[in-house]
């Protein structure tokens, strides 16, 4: 389990949807990088910002506090914030803590991007 | 000298009487005061050395000099000027006008005149120095009476009680100095049994610091309890909504440091947000750090962010927070008192004087006597009462009565030291995923206590060691038949009641709550159960889970 430094990369998948491709360890050291990539998936103002997890290893409390800031973003935005590619481990954090009241979880990519057909945005 | 030439008056002299006795009498007794014009004469005006060095009544149109005043006197029609010097300082001038009879003035009218200047000069100055002395006196009056509206102010807003929370010692003391500065601190009573300390500096003295110190005040006990419940919000969501309110309504160029801190007494738990004031200092066994976090002071920008960080007090653990008034003090050398010597003293401090009481002490030696207070000095302790304790938190499932952990059959799989660095918590989730790789744990399960022991050591290390690389956290992993337990020591030395309320999201999300806070309730929650033990040094937390299918948190949501 040797530690991966936080990468993440943004899609403009299609119009009004932004994939967040996020790589390594989510925690402190993550936080610049999340809130960039977070921001330039913003920056074309999309309906619909999709974070996908499937090559993240592991999540701690402050990794889900991170992620508590981004979903607050994305609601004063009123943007959707979905989520796929969580390991069975990080479904029951999400669902333990609740996140995935507020944000839909997917298993993976494609079944995220063939549900979000409504936009969220008023 | 140009503020006593400003109240020199101009006297024009009226037409003379068509009467034989006018070269008998002296001109003045046929003069009339006309409204008298204010002139002012600059200091660097050359007349003033002239008149110095040249007494006695002169003709304006004999005048020579290159003088602003003199061209001025000159177009109002003054003929004559008397200067009025007085122990070699010009005080004032008399001047005269053309005479009625559109004669010159007879030398009888001039020594007439200057005889009235030498009598005359005397009396003004005295009358001059009484109209300052009164006008500093109304002065000196108006500022006291500042001072008494700021003293009252502040006097009337500060906490009148110490909270009494069993268990804990609370002291304050608040000095001003003569000019009276913004400094304040608070109190404020939760309903949940939280308990908020404010501490605070206005930029700025006497009745605006004061007003702008009550206003503050004010909006951080309405930003600082929620809407509808009644419950605490996070230091850092008061600071962020308090500095937005009162962004629009501070005078220029003043702003306030303020730290806000929110203790529970039941778990010791210490949450902190910053506004630019002084950091705290902690004083855990023989050790002392600063409680640092950041963000801007209030009234200085909107939409300022405030971080927000958690320290645990044990037993015997004191907290100092305070103003700059105690380390910006200077000694007779014009030495600073400075945050080194400040932790340096309160490192030493034994427990036979209370810790103000003592740092007043050592303020006294520092400046010696006479010293004249530069600024209000403002100091607030929180301490733990010495003692010790422990906890057992068990999920609601794990029903049996009797204490798992304490089966004699365990069996040291491994044990191990991290030491407390950000980060660290990774090694001790690898070691421990090798330990356990042949007990029989589903993965879920194995997941599950993997994120609880990171989760637990992450407190240890920040909590418990105050990431100092030196203090290591200790892990040990045992297993019986039935279950395999996990035990995480720091060095906090003591009992640490854990959080038991779950995060509130909805509240998190709309900024009332910090974003963090998630650690022991997903801990509670991966584990069948959670006991805390400590002694005066160590501080232990032992996670248990069943081999046999145990309750898991999955099941529990």
């Amino acid at each position: 389990m040797p530690a991966r430094m936080f990468e993440a990369s943004v899609r403009h998948h299609r119009p009004r949807v932004a994939v967040v491709e996020l790589h390594g360890e989510i925690n402190a050291f993550a936080e610049e990088a999340l809130n960039s990539a977070y921001a330039e998936a913003e920056r074309e103002a999309p309906d619909t910002v999709l974070l996908n997890f499937a090559d993240v290893d592991y999540i701690n409390s402050t990794g889900i506090a991170l992620i508590v800031g981004l979903l607050a973003r994305a609601r004063k935005s009123h943007r959707r914030l979905l989520a796929c590619g969580l390991s069975q481990h990080y479904v029951e954090i999400f669902n333990i803590t609740r996140l995935a009241d507020f944000m839909n979880v997917f298993p993976d990519e494609a079944s995220a991007l063939t549900a979000d057909t409504t936009p969220a945005r008023d | 000298m140009a503020t006593l030439l400003d109240t020199v008056q101009r006297v024009r002299i009226g037409r003379r009487k068509p009467a034989a006795q006018a070269t008998q009498k002296p001109a003045l007794e046929r003069t009339r005061q006309v409204t008298p014009l204010p002139i002012t004469i600059a200091p660097d005006d050359p007349i003033i050395a002239y008149f110095v060095s040249t007494p006695g009544a002169v003709e304006v149109d004999k005048l020579h000099v290159n003088s602003p005043a003199v061209r001025e006197l000159r177009a109002a029609g003054a003929k004559l000027i008397i200067p009025l010097v007085s122990q070699g300082e010009l005080v004032g001038l008399l001047n005269l006008g053309p005479r009625l009879s559109q004669q010159d003035y007879s030398t009888d009218d001039r020594r007439l005149l200057d005889d009235l200047a030498t009598q005359a000069a005397p009396a003004l100055r005295v009358a001059q120095l009484v109209r300052e002395q009164q006008a500093q006196a109304r002065a000196r009056e108006r500022v006291d009476q500042e001072l008494r509206v700021a003293r009252l102010i502040q006097q009337t807003l500060l906490p009148r009680d110490l909270p009494a929370l069993p268990g804990w010692e609370l002291a304050a003391y608040y000095q001003p100095a003569r000019a009276v500065g913004g400094d304040f601190y608070d109190f404020l009573y939760f309903e949940d049994g939280r308990l908020g300390i404010v501490i605070g500096d206005v930029t700025d003295k006497g009745v605006p610091a004061a007003l702008v110190m009550a206003t503050t005040r004010s909006i951080l006990r309405s930003a600082a309890v929620g809407a509808s419940s009644g419950r605490s919000l996070s230091p850092g969501a008061v600071l962020e909504r308090t500095n937005d309110l009162l962004h629009p309504d501070i005078p220029p160029k003043m702003f306030v440091t303020c730290l806000y801190a929110i203790l529970d007494p039941a778990t010791g738990t210490l949450t902190y947000a910053n506004a630019g004031h002084d950091l705290p200092f902690q004083r855990h066994g023989d050790s002392v750090c600063e409680l640092r976090a950041t963000g801007m002071p209030l009234g200085l920008m909107p939409g300022m962010r405030y971080e927000e960080k958690e320290t645990a007090l044990g037993p015997g653990d004191r907290i100092l927070f305070y103003s700059d008034g105690l380390v910006e003090a200077h000694n007779p050398e014009r030495e600073m008192f400075g945050f080194p010597h400040l932790a340096e003293l309160i490192g030493s401090h034994g427990s036979e004087t209370p810790l103000i009481d003592f740092l007043l002490q050592e303020l006294a030696a520092f400046t010696g006597d006479g010293w004249e207070q530069e600024d209000d000095v403002t100091l607030v302790t929180l301490q733990r009462a010495e003692g010790y304790g422990h906890s057992m938190i068990t999920n609601a499932s794990a029903t049996s009565t009797e204490n798992p952990l304490d089966d004699q059959s365990w069996r040291v799989l491994d044990e191990w030291t991290v030491q407390s660095e950000p980060g660290n918590e990774r090694q001790a989730i690898q070691r421990l995923a090798d330990a356990v790789r042949d007990l029989p744990l589903a993965d879920q399960r194995l997941e599950d206590l993997k994120t609880a022991v990171g989760e637990a050591t992450m407190n240890a290390m920040e909590h418990g060691n105050h990431y100092q690389p030196d203090l290591p956290v200790a892990i040990q992993v045992r297993a019986s038949q039935t279950r395999v337990s996990v035990r995480i020591t720091d060095e906090g030395g003591h009992f640490v009641l854990p959080e038991s309320q779950a995060p509130d999201l909805e509240a998190k999300l709309e900024g009332l709550q910090s974003p963090r806070g998630w650690g022991l309730f997903l801990i509670e929650r991966l584990v069948d159960e959670m006991r805390v033990t400590g002694d005066e040094t160590h501080h232990t937390l032992e996670l248990s889970m069943s081999l046999e299918g145990g309750t898991n948190a999955s099941q529990n949501v």
